[in-house]
């Protein structure tokens, strides 16, 4: 094995940054949902690609700036999510069910997304796509930098929210044990509306973030659920921060591999890294 | 005119107009139809491209039945979504053959399928043509015939092919990275390549794998850029091709001569940074191709097909071309043996040539592949054109490079 530059490095550790916050930012929602509501929302992966889908038009037909169109989909999304959450509550779904329910949501959802946007590549061509700068030796891509910049923000908004707002201390209880909370005052189930809301309009954001750095197809929704799911499960069910530093560890590993050995190893480093995790901290899920 | 030759004239004419009326004309088919059964991939993560081979074969029967169908008997296509899965295309064909009871089958989408679909025809005795198998050396069932012109060999004698291609330049290539998905029917083809490469006296300074699905190859590009290399082979399938251009883009890297396997057509000719992109095919849309007039007719009702199904990219290339050279292939057998037995049909095609739009297609070679009639293409000006070998590349195309 020849050492790579440490310009070649530099490069690709910045990459797996940017690709890793990406999985922080799939994975903030998917995280809150398992964590305070107790649902495995596979679902979550359409919503985000139905986002990205939404993003594409409104900005290639509609003439929209691709960012603005978060202002749009976050609103409709958090109708969704919370529409979604009534059904399950209506129907007593169990959080095992939910694994399956939400599993025949994304079929559902890819299955109009073809039917909407065919089973062809889609990709969106905007003022962002081709924006970048130099720092150094280093090449740092705009879409990609505006995605870190959003998983941030977003997962601050969400860390604050939980931590010093009595909504946040309010689904932090309603998790913890429902019953005695419900006995102090809180309303689970308005509660649990709000948050799965939330987590619809994180999916829709991280969609538009998809929309800008990648090609779309209806059949990578598939594509990102296990990297995701080990982000998640690493960075502890229901934190803000987890998913983002464990989704940016994975794509750090995962580029690191890349640079240096076969890149066809990088697949095993994130599974490789959960293992560890659940082996040497199982307190962590 | 007497009373007696007006009346017969009158007779004449009624009798004219009555055999207008009742007589169908002369080519429309009749009788109960022939079955043909197929599964494509219509969902799924191959459903972009089996879009493509629905609406060939949609528009090959309506060109059949327009005219006096198959042995003046209607055709009638049974097609079944496998959703992209091989599994599931076993399970259709086998309900194929056993339930529906179709007279003769029609080859799935994509090489998995196809060798799924080919152990059941073995199983039943059917022939199976088919359109986009990848991996000649798999098939081995002597009822097979394949329709994407690739020969028994398509890694040596299409990267020769492709290595000639470059030299023709005037300043071929010293040193290639080789980078390639380990998708089963791009890897085989970069591994053969490698060997080529290193017979035909191309240095190879880079060579990296990774896995189909792969989501970050910014550290790939990375890597080719650090390589320096006069020209990279990409072993992409899909929009592969396209994920590493962009992630060489955004490191302000431009090959200067870069080949993919098996692109994505449109995302790759729409992209700017796809000028001068090399690939392979078996037909694009310009001379010699399009002086066939069955071509030409072909490529006016796929555009409009495709436009109208909303594709984003309607040009006929080699998917389409493949698809329509596999009914034309099914078609000729059937006329020339008047029969659908596919013993009789399968000895037929073992010994005759058949001309197709993509060229004449033989299956009298070994695992019934003829020769390697896969071409290089390259985009140029914003679209495709083929340029090399010199006798079919389009009008004044010649191969450029950076």
């Amino acid at each position: 094995m020849t050492f790579p530059s440490s310009a070649l490095l530099a490069q690709s550790v910045l990459s797996g940054v940017f690709v890793g916050a990406l999985y922080g930012l799939l994975g903030l929602g998917l995280s809150l949902s398992w964590g305070l509501l107790r649902q495995i929302n596979l679902a979550h992966f359409a919503l985000a690609f139905l986002g990205a889908y939404i993003s594409y038009q409104l900005a290639s037909v509609g003439g929209m700036d691709p960012l603005a169109t978060l202002l749009v989909i976050a609103p409709c999304f958090f109708a969704i999510g919370a529409g979604l959450q009534w059904l399950f509550a209506r129907f007593e779904v169990t959080p095992l069910n939910s694994l399956l329910v939400t599993f025949g949501l994304t079929v559902i959802v890819e299955a109009l997304i073809q039917w909407l946007w065919t089973a062809d590549f889609r990709r969106l061509e905007s003022t962002y796509g081709d924006a970048k700068f130099r720092l150094g030796s280093l090449y740092v891509p705009v879409p990609e930098l505006l995605t870190l910049g959003m998983a941030i923000a977003l997962s601050a908004a969400v860390w604050a929210t939980l931590r010093y707002t009595d909504l946040g201390r309010s689904l932090r209880a309603a998790a913890e044990d429902a019953p005695v909370a419900a006995a102090f005052g809180v309303n689970e189930r308005a509660l649990a509306l709000v948050l799965a809301g939330a987590c619809a309009a994180l999916a829709g954001a991280a969609g538009v973030c998809l929309a800008l750095s990648y090609t779309l197809a209806p059949s990578q929704i598939y594509t990102w659920i296990g990297v995701v799911f080990a982000a998640v499960m690493m960075g502890g069910l229901g934190r803000a921060f987890g998913p983002l530093i464990a989704g940016i560890v994975i794509g750090v590993s995962e580029a690191v591999t890349m640079a240096l050995t076969a890149p066809s190893w990088a697949p095993l480093v994130s599974f490789s890294l959960l293992i560890a995790v659940l082996l040497l901290r199982p307190e962590k899920l | 005119m007497s009373i007696v030759r007006r009346s017969i004239a009158a007779l004449a004419a009624i009798a004219g107009a009555f055999a207008l009326v009742v007589t169908p004309a002369a080519a429309a088919p009749s009788g109960p139809p022939i079955r043909i059964g197929s599964t494509l991939a219509l969902t799924g993560p191959l459903a972009a491209t089996g879009q493509v081979h629905k609406l060939v074969g949609e528009i090959y029967v309506e060109q059949l039945n327009a005219k006096n169908g198959l042995l003046g008997r209607p055709v009638e296509w049974i097609v079944k979504d496998d959703q992209s899965k091989p599994d599931l295309a076993r399970t259709l064909y086998e309900q194929l053959i056993t339930v529906d009871k179709v007279d003769l089958l029609m080859g799935p989408y994509a090489t998995g399928a196809i060798l799924s679909a080919m152990g059941v025809a073995q199983r039943y005795d059917k022939m199976l043509i088919h359109h986009t198998f990848g991996i000649p050396n798999l098939a081995k069932y002597d009822k097979h015939f394949p329709t994407w012109s690739l020969g028994p060999d398509p890694a040596n004698t299409f990267t020769n092919t492709l290595v000639d291609a470059l030299a023709s330049t005037g300043k071929p290539p010293k040193t290639v990275a080789v980078v390639t998905s380990k998708f089963p029917s791009i890897h085989f083809m970069a591994l053969g390549a490698r060997e080529v490469f290193k017979k035909r006296g191309i240095q190879e300074v880079l060579f990296l794998e990774w896995e189909f699905g792969n989501r970050d190859f910014g550290p790939i590009a990375a890597r080719v850029k650090d390589a320096k290399p006069d020209f990279v082979y990409v072993g992409a399938i899909g929009l592969e091709g396209n994920q590493l251009l962009d992630a060489m883009k955004k490191i302000d890297y431009v090959p200067p001569i870069h080949y993919y396997m098996y692109p994505a057509p449109g995302p790759m000719v729409k992209s700017p940074e796809g000028n001068l992109a090399l690939a392979g095919t078996i037909f694009e849309e310009h001379p010699p191709y399009t002086s066939n007039p069955k071509a030409e007719e072909f490529i006016k009702l796929f555009n409009a097909r495709a436009a109208k199904a909303g594709l984003p990219d309607t040009a006929v290339d080699t998917q389409a071309a493949a698809s329509y050279s596999a009914w034309q292939v099914l078609d000729a057998a059937v006329t020339a043996t008047k029969s659908l037995d596919d013993k009789v049909l399968a000895a037929w095609l073992k010994k005759n040539h058949v001309g197709t739009i993509q060229g004449t297609l033989r299956f009298d070679g070994p695992n019934n592949y003829g020769d390697d009639l896969m071409r290089v293409k390259q985009v140029q000006n914003g679209r495709w054109v083929i340029v090399w070998p010199k006798e079919v590349a389009a009008p004044g195309a010649k191969l450029q490079t950076r």
